[in-house]
């Protein structure tokens, strides 16, 4: 039974995930890192669905399409960050700082 | 045979995100998530979802990552300097990062046969005669594939959310192209 192994390469995963959000000030990297741990739980469904049905899988399906949507979106906003100020370094976004 | 293949691939996934994380060039932290993901494909396999498996292939390493690429070469980032945060952040991910993966190991201890015990109330239970979600998960893929088996739920309980998705991905469509024009 693979059930056990997988939930824990899925914390493994997402925590790597969280650290690199936490460690990178590139917007694209912090991206990146996010679709990690959106995997990380995709994993953690496809291992569930094993004992449960299809469901999980199901999910999955939908994780996806989100993903695909929010990558869409987050890369336009990453442009026109981009063209606002040349630079996707996350130190430069401080509009609303007070 | 499906124990060793699993840790291959575990350890594949692991050293290719944390080779994600770490490289400076962004051109090769994307190609190491495409590694990651490609992994995890397999794995997806290896756990009986084949049709995730493929989608992750073609949707995440294929389609995303390279919108992802094609982002990083249009903006040209040569020559910026490395975008690694100081020492303290280093500190604080290692802290949370290990914090968090000591919590969700708790995941690792999950298993069906105690939750069967719990759910049903019974002193001994067996996973399979309390949920029917395995059984009906093979029974559905001997009738209809692998496919069809993954067809019949998207089409029937989750139509609804389904349908939902189409506008989602509608919504995003207008909102990249809105946003990524240079002047409205």
């Amino acid at each position: 039974m693979l059930l056990g192994p997988s939930l824990t390469l899925s914390a493994i995963l997402f925590a790597i995930g969280v650290a690199g959000v936490l460690i990178r000030r590139n917007v694209i990297v912090v991206f990146m890192c996010v679709e990690l741990m959106l995997n990380a739980v995709n994993l953690t469904f496809v291992a569930l669905s094993r004992a449960h049905g299809l469901d999980g899988q199901v999910f999955v399906f939908f994780v996806m399409t989100v993903a695909a949507a929010e990558a869409a979106v987050g890369l336009a906003i990453i442009l026109a960050m981009f063209r606002h100020d040349q630079s996707i370094d996350l130190r430069q976004v401080n509009l609303l700082k007070g | 045979m499906e124990l060793p293949v699993f840790y291959v691939l575990a350890a594949a996934i692991v050293v290719s995100a944390l080779l994600c994380i770490t490289r400076r060039n962004p051109i090769s932290a994307a190609m190491w998530l495409v590694a990651t993901m490609l992994a995890l494909g397999f794995l997806f396999v290896t756990l009986g979802a084949e049709f995730i498996g493929i989608i992750q292939v073609l949707v995440y390493a294929g389609a995303i990552m390279v919108l992802f690429l094609f982002v990083i070469m249009l903006l040209s980032l040569r020559g910026a300097p490395s975008d690694m945060r100081r020492w303290p952040a280093w500190v604080l991910a290692l802290a949370l990062a290990g914090t968090l993966t000591l919590q969700l190991l708790a995941l690792g201890r999950y298993s069906p046969e105690r939750l069967a015990i719990e759910y049903s109330g019974a002193p001994t239970a067996e996973p399979d005669s309390v949920f029917h979600g395995a059984a009906m998960l093979q029974s559905q893929v001997a009738s209809h594939g692998v496919v069809g088996a993954m067809a019949q739920p998207l089409f029937s309980t989750y139509l609804i959310p389904f349908e939902l998705t189409s506008i989602l991905l509608l919504a995003a469509i207008v909102g990249a192209v809105v946003l990524a024009k240079r002047r409205l």
